[in-house]
């Protein structure tokens, strides 16, 4: 290979690290720190060995557990903290696979990467310096959460095994996001194939792991995922999975070079299919562009939302019997909710962390109009007699409308699911489901203050993703750290009724919703008085 | 009433001026011209005429209404081409043609079939295939099939070809013939200087020329470069014609033309055996450096 093609790659590395210059750093540090968390509170709620043997025993003995989150493979804290974290390998994997995919088909979408390859830019640095930069980003997570974890007082060999799968993990999905983006000519369907990708890892090793006595083990194999649960931190390490993994990276690197070096700028290999010749006949409004835009979100996050409901309800019978086995977290669990059921516990505390995940989908519908300020998209429109209230009004009603689905189908997938294996679905199904509706208006409020950066301060909107960050860590870390009571206040999840089971209090809600209604306003009060700023 | 007034606009970025009192009157039925090089201040003028700008300074006035208050109504009437064409990348060309037209206040369907004919655009491909130019089409193409009686136009052909171009032109020249105002930005003379009744300058931020063509004879001298069988005399002394260079023991020569001396001149250089002939209408550029090249300083103003 000619050695030119790869000029320029320091120069993009650079490029990418000063774009990224806030978000890189935000996800390695949460993804790092999270297994952190999930030591010390094992270790809190399981202090003696006999009580995680007997937690052992009720996970190993549910299949909804191994579905979810894989065997454990030991009963040491070390081991409950690997089991438990497994699906951070999925949230590096997705975390790496999207940040290449943004500097390489993206780039090459907006026409930015064309004005580099003009320069003395070779023609796989941009893949290059995408790969170089992620690789390095997981290799910070792992090493970080080793660090962090032999702080903590785990054993050195676990933490380390334990980090690098997490690198790992990234490394192939990196990997595969550089070979999607050369597919495609569309980020977007870019996205689309690494995230499906990722998700039938994520089955390929549910069912394998589900099925592993009926002979169904091996599918466990195929799945990367897999591959890096194998290598059983905290439980007699092995090591040769590794091996599979950076067998994968070698594979699909290649294979994405391979097919960058076959294509030209700005094409994919999947030809792009026609459309049609003139508009619908509904296809005359600001909204009805919003839904062209933002109805592929908005099915992924209710079809996702429904899944994982399925799978929450599906182990909650379970969890709770699991629960009442160690007599200390019925104790703790009573002091925080005060309530009635382990399994409302439960359900609150699994919806208040789904509300937390759908305010990532509010807020990137909210952005969307920042997206289509920036990529000069509303320019003709706003030439047209559309004014601007309306043309925010459409991409604003997904953000309002959207979180409230996805928590719906959420809700009614995990009542339904619950209903059915605690026999009673005409008393569960309402109750879930209103633990999953009664989040939203937390939902609203990082919405709304993303939409106010955006009228006010459009150049900083994306200080909104580093928002929901801090109220992700002050909601799962903050009270093992000892947070005081007024930090932990700051984030809206804090301040959401426990349902099933709780007492509805209106005040906090009502208050959420006059504020978020009140950052909205502001929000487009600014909008509607500002320069546009492409 | 005109269809554009603007009266002393000022527009600050920050603390960059980026206008300084622009003045401009675009009358009913014309085609005005709006030039100058880039970043000289035509695309901020012309966001500010869409009310998608706040004005800093001054008035502007749009086919009778405030441009920035009654935006959404002064938008049914007009039609908008940008210079630079974003689309949205999954939607077809045909369905953007029709969404921008709808959003407007409807277009007429006969005119969309025969614009997009004659400008041989395939409305069925994804907008994220189309080339810089078939996205400047999508665009025209619009603009052109709506009923808009004020067209505002950014440097709409930056990304066609010279085909293409005449295509524009003819349309451009048809929207006149109803009776329709167009305001025409380019930094290309020779397609203003087709097209347009009167242009202004705009430069740094300052309109700093504005006239019909005639008006402006002085900026429009033609380029020749000329070689000749026999040495040629008395070039100098002809009216109109300017720096003349002479080389070759005269035999070559090098000289700018006023527009109206073009005929006069060409009568004269026959006699002496032309063996070439080279004309240029003057650049832009040309025109800066010599008209306004010196008192004008680089870059922009500050508060």
């Amino acid at each position: 290979m000619n050695k030119d093609i790869w000029t320029g790659a320091g120069s993009l590395i650079r490029l990418f690290l000063r774009k990224d210059r806030l978000i890189l750093p935000v996800w390695v540090i949460v993804l790092a720190l999270l297994p952190l968390g999930y030591g010390s509170s094992i270790a809190e709620l399981y202090p003696s060995e006999e009580m995680r043997a007997r937690f052992v025993g009720t996970i190993a003995s549910n299949p909804a557990m191994a579905a979810f989150y894989g065997p454990v493979f030991g009963s040491s804290v070390g081991a409950l903290a690997a089991w438990r974290s497994s699906l951070n390998l999925i949230f590096v994997a997705l975390a790496s696979a999207l940040t290449v995919i943004r500097h390489t088909r993206t780039d090459e979408e907006a026409g930015r990467r064309e004005l580099l390859g003009a320069t003395a830019v070779g023609h796989h640095a941009g893949l290059t310096a995408a790969l170089i930069v992620v690789f390095s980003a997981d290799l910070a997570v792992g090493l970080l959460m080793a660090a962090g974890l032999i702080g903590t007082g785990l054993p050195a060999a676990g933490s380390l095994a334990l980090g690098l799968s997490m690198a790992a993990a990234g490394w192939v999905f990196a990997a595969a996001a550089g070979v999607a983006a050369q597919l495609s000519e569309g980020a977007g369907t870019a996205r689309s194939m690494t995230v499906t990708a990722l998700g039938l890892v994520f089955a390929l090793r549910a069912v394998g792991d589900v099925g592993e006595s009926g002979g169904m083990g091996w599918l466990t194999w195929l799945s990367p995922i897999g591959w890096m649960q194998r290598v059983r931190p905290y439980a007699d390490e092995r090591w040769w999975p590794f091996a599979l993994a950076l067998g994968a990276v070698a594979v699909l690197t290649a294979t994405a070079y391979r097919l960058s070096a076959r294509r030209d700028i700005g094409a994919g290999i999947v030809p792009p299919r026609p459309g049609p010749a003139a508009a619908g006949p509904g296809f005359r409004s600001p909204l009805a562009l919003a839904w062209r835009l933002q109805r592929g979100a908005l099915y992924g996050w209710s079809a996702g939302f429904a899944a994982l409901g399925l799978a929450l309800g599906g182990v909650a019978k379970s969890a709770a019997d699991g629960l009442a086995e160690s007599p200390q977290l019925i104790d703790i669990l009573e002091k925080l909710g005060g309530s009635s059921g382990l399994a409302d516990t439960y359900f609150a505390a699994t919806m208040n962390i789904l509300a937390l995940a759908v305010s990532a989908y509010a807020i990137q519908a909210v952005l969307r109009l920042r997206t289509e300020e920036t990529e000069g998209r509303a320019e003709p429109l706003l030439a047209t007699s559309v004014g601007r209230l309306r043309w925010a009004a459409g991409h604003l009603l997904f953000a309002l409308a959207g979180p409230a689905a996805a928590l719906a189908a959420g809700g009614l997938a995990a009542g339904l699911a619950y209903g059915l294996s605690a026999g009673d679905v005409g008393r569960e199904l309402p109750r879930v489901l209103a633990g999953a509706l009664v989040q939203l208006p937390a939902v609203y409020v990082p919405a709304g203050i993303a939409l106010l950066l955006f009228g006010l301060l459009p150049r900083l909107a994306a200080l909104s993703w580093a928002m929901l960050a801090a109220f992700l860590l002050l909601g799962q870390l903050g009270a093992l750290l000892g947070l005081p009571d007024w930090a932990l206040d700051l984030s809206p999840f804090t301040h959401i009724p426990r349902l099933p089971g709780g007492d509805v209090s209106f005040p906090p809600l009502l208050w959420m919703l006059l504020l978020s209604a009140a950052l909205a306003a502001a929000g487009l009060s600014g909008w509607r008085r500002r320069d546009l700023r492409p | 009433m005109p269809a554009i007034e603007l009266n002393k606009l000022t527009k600050y970025y920050g603390k960059h001026l980026a206008l300084n009192q622009v003045d401009l009157r675009v009358e009913q039925g014309e085609v005005y011209g709006f030039i100058g090089p880039n970043g000289a201040g035509k695309s901020t003028t012309i966001r500010i005429l869409l009310g998608l700008l706040r004005k800093d300074g001054g008035q502007a006035r749009v086919l009778g209404g405030d441009p920035w208050r009654d935006a959404v109504t002064l938008h049914r009437r007009l039609a908008y081409v940008p210079g630079d064409v974003s689309l949205w990348p999954n939607l077809s060309g045909g369905e953007v043609i029709d969404l921008l037209g709808r959003l407007r206040g409807g277009m007429n369907p006969k005119r969309r079939a025969e614009y997009l004919e004659r400008f041989a655009l395939d409305p069925t491909k994804k907008c994220r295939t189309y080339s810089k130019g078939n996205r400047q089409k999508v665009a025209l193409v619009a603009a052109f099939a709506s009923d808009a009686e004020l067209f505002i136009l950014d440097e709409p052909t930056s990304g066609l070809d010279p085909l293409m171009e005449a295509v524009f032109q003819q349309c451009v020249r048809e929207v006149k013939a109803e009776g329709k105002t167009v305001l025409l930005s380019s930094h290309i003379l020779a397609e203003v200087e087709a097209l347009c009744d009167r242009v202004s300058i705009i430069r740094q931020g300052r309109i700093v020329e504005t006239g019909t063509f005639a008006e402006l004879r002085h900026l429009t001298r033609t380029s020749i470069s000329v070689e000749t069988a026999l040495p040629v005399a008395g070039l100098s002394e002809l009216p109109g014609v300017h720096d003349p260079v002479v080389e070759d023991g005269g035999t070559r020569a090098r000289f700018a033309v006023d527009a109206g001396e073009l005929v006069r001149v060409v009568r004269f250089l026959a006699p002496f055996g032309v063996r070439s002939l080279v004309s240029a209408p003057p650049t832009l550029e040309e025109l800066f450096m010599r008209h306004y090249g010196e008192g004008i300083e680089a870059g922009g103003e500050r508060r």
